[in-house]
């Protein structure tokens, strides 16, 4: 496999990685100390994040300099000023922002300080989801030693910023992960999503101007200001430039978080990175970016992974957490588990999501079941329909609907097989249809 | 009733992280939680509501919004499998009937001697080492059938020496 340069992962598998010496020894918080020592200034570092082309690694791919621009010039608007980090990790798939808290806090505490000089912000919080519980410990860990060497806190290596950064725990919702459905989870609230416009940098966290960013994001703001957006560009494809994490998962020989540049195929990501798919089997199909970005037949395995790219075949970016299937998994069942999780996630404001995800996740169980009608693919067609694009306060009905019309789209056959023979045609003899079927209606 | 004096020192710290006291309110739930049998009783949403100058009913509703809260008593140890799609594809569905086996508990229940609750959880963001389940706060990765075994024996075996301890 070629050998591409990485710098994400660079000090992770370190003896050691998640201390503040190890990180240090290892250029750990040297761009930030570059900044102050040299008295850049807030819109310099800006400039170099849009320069860079840097973009979002949480899901909409946002161009991240640009973002941080829309923050109110603090002149003629005195309101304190947040960022709030993303580490809300929980579409499914996806397990890269893990990585880094796990084992480079200190490398996400520089991006945050970074980001929160360059928005001039007073307070950061880090929305780590509740789960993550060796995150959270390695996080608080790093930052005490981190307020102890003075990077963190009132004057900052002596300089005249000060940035406080506080650790938030989320409780295990996914619509938190949304940024306003987690501005709201974290004053205290339901995870319900604010209607945009206002958007956060106007009015954010406590009314005041908020910008939330992604933990991969802010991972590569150091990088990016020590070598430069010439450097940063140099890594990826016009449009999607710099490395970024892919999480690959499901029937593969070595499933992982691999570092990579923009612009790889999928197929390279699958057979050099992963090892193929598993057990000698030949792929069917597979979603590019996490469970809500539309599944891809095998013949798209050639896409290039950059947003482009990923867009033109017919699905998204998103996260970039690939997740694979072999000839033997069936599709229903693999729309059934994510429509139930969608139902399972939607926070209920919007009666499109409410009750779109509900009716996607019965539909879809009962054509697994060899219950569905033959009028229930069209229904699911027109229910997505009347979910997504744009039609709800968040995304979270579209996140239903996309992978719902791609697996009509690419797999009517299979859903009519289902239908007209009344069963599963691919499940297994020894797991009868009717065990985890059961076994979900004991947990109703 | 009311905190004890430890969490509510606590509480009075975290709060001094927000500009809004009501901020603190969800890392409180959680704390409670780990302090108070592993769930939230009526009286520790009343303490809560107290501390923070809400409702009761407005604690409530922020309680039942999320998942990692749980509104009645939990066995001695809780066991939560994934089940979302990266686990799926790679097993999930048998080890949850394996652990359910072995515990007696059904998803979503207690097994009969308290010891165990088991519970179907969405995506853990363990999906590069799926199939995997989270056995009181410890995640457990790139299970097979033998591994949830050895991980159950585990707990077994300290339970044992806990009771020869404090017999």
């Amino acid at each position: 496999m070629k050998a591409y340069p990485k710098y994400l992962l660079e000090r992770v598998n370190l003896p050691g990685s998640h201390t503040l010496a190890v990180s240090r020894a290892h250029a750990g918080y040297s761009a930030l100390e570059s900044i102050l020592k040299t008295g850049k200034k807030p819109e310099e570092v800006i400039a170099v994040v849009k320069d860079s082309g840097l973009r979002g690694r949480g899901g909409a791919g946002f161009p991240t300099g640009m973002k941080w621009s829309f923050m109110p010039d603090p002149a003629k608007d005195p309101r304190r000023r947040y960022l709030a980090v993303n580490a809300d990790e929980s579409e499914p798939g996806t397990c890269k922002d893990r990585v880094l808290m796990e084992r480079d806090p200190h490398g996400l505490i520089e991006g945050t300080l970074i980001a929160a000089f360059a928005m001039r912000v007073q307070a950061a919080y880090i929305y780590v989801r509740g789960e993550y519980r060796l995150s959270y410990q390695r996080l608080e860990l790093a930052l005490q030693e981190a307020r102890r060497a003075g990077l963190v806190g009132k004057n900052i290596l002596g300089s005249d910023f000060s940035c406080d950064i506080w650790l938030h725990k989320g409780a295990g919702a996914y619509i938190c992960g949304e940024e306003t459905g987690l501005m709201e989870s974290l004053e205290g609230k339901r995870g319900h999503p604010r209607p945009k416009p206002p958007f956060p940098a106007g009015f954010g966290l406590w009314g005041s101007p908020t910008t939330v960013n992604n933990v991969e994001t802010l991972f590569n703001a150091p990088f990016i200001m020590n070598r430069g957006a010439e450097w940063f560009r140099s890594l990826g494809t016009k449009a999607s430039t710099g490395n970024f994490l892919c999480g690959i998962s499901g029937h593969v020989e070595r499933p992982g978080v691999y570092e990579l540049p923009f612009g790889v195929t999928a197929r390279e990501i699958l057979e050099e990175c992963a090892g193929g798919v598993w057990k000698k089997r030949k792929l069917k199909a597979f979603f590019p970016g996490g469970s809500s970005t539309g599944l891809l037949p095998a013949s798209a395995i050639d896409t290039p992974m950059d947003h482009d790219s990923v867009k033109a075949a017919g699905s998204m970016f998103g996260t970039a957490a690939m997740i694979m299937l072999d000839e033997t998994a069936c599709v229903v069942e693999a729309s059934r588990v994510i429509a139930r999780f969608y139902d399972h996630e939607s926070c209920g404001q919007c009666s499109q999501c409410r009750e779109g995800t509900q009716w996607l996740a019965q539909i879809f169980a009962r054509i697994e079941r060899g219950q569905g009608k033959r009028e229930d693919i069209d229904l699911l067609v027109s229910l997505a329909r009347g979910m997504a694009p744009g039609k709800t306060i968040c995304a979270l009905s579209d996140a239903a609907a996309i992978p719902t019309l791609a697996v009509v789209k690419h797999f009517r056959a299979e859903l009519e097989e289902h239908v007209r023979l009344g069963r599963c045609p691919l499940r297994h003899e020894s797991s009868g249809p009717g065990a985890p079927a059961s076994m979900e209606e004991a947990h109703a | 009733m009311a905190l004890s004096a430890r969490l509510k020192a606590e509480f009075d710290e975290l709060v001094t992280h927000y500009p809004e006291r009501r901020a603190g309110l969800i890392p409180a739930l959680h704390r409670c939680q780990e302090e108070l049998g592993g769930w939230l009783s009526p009286q520790t949403l009343e303490d809560c509501a107290q501390f923070f100058g809400l409702d009761p009913v407005e604690v409530y509703g922020v309680a039942t919004f999320y998942p990692m809260f749980r509104m009645t008593p939990p066995g001695q140890h809780t066991i939560s499998v994934c089940h979302n799609i990266s686990c799926a594809l790679r097993g999930a569905e048998e080890v949850l009937a394996h652990v359910c086996r072995r515990t007696g508990a059904k998803p979503g229940g207690t097994s009969p001697d308290g010891q165990f609750s088991v519970l179907r959880v969405e995506c853990q963001g363990a999906c590069a080492n799926a199939p995997m389940l989270d056995l009181d706060g410890t995640y457990h990765e790139d299970l097979d059938l033998a591994k949830v075994d050895q991980v159950l024996d585990l707990v077994a075996q300290s339970a044992r020496a806990k009771q020869g301890a404090t017999p």
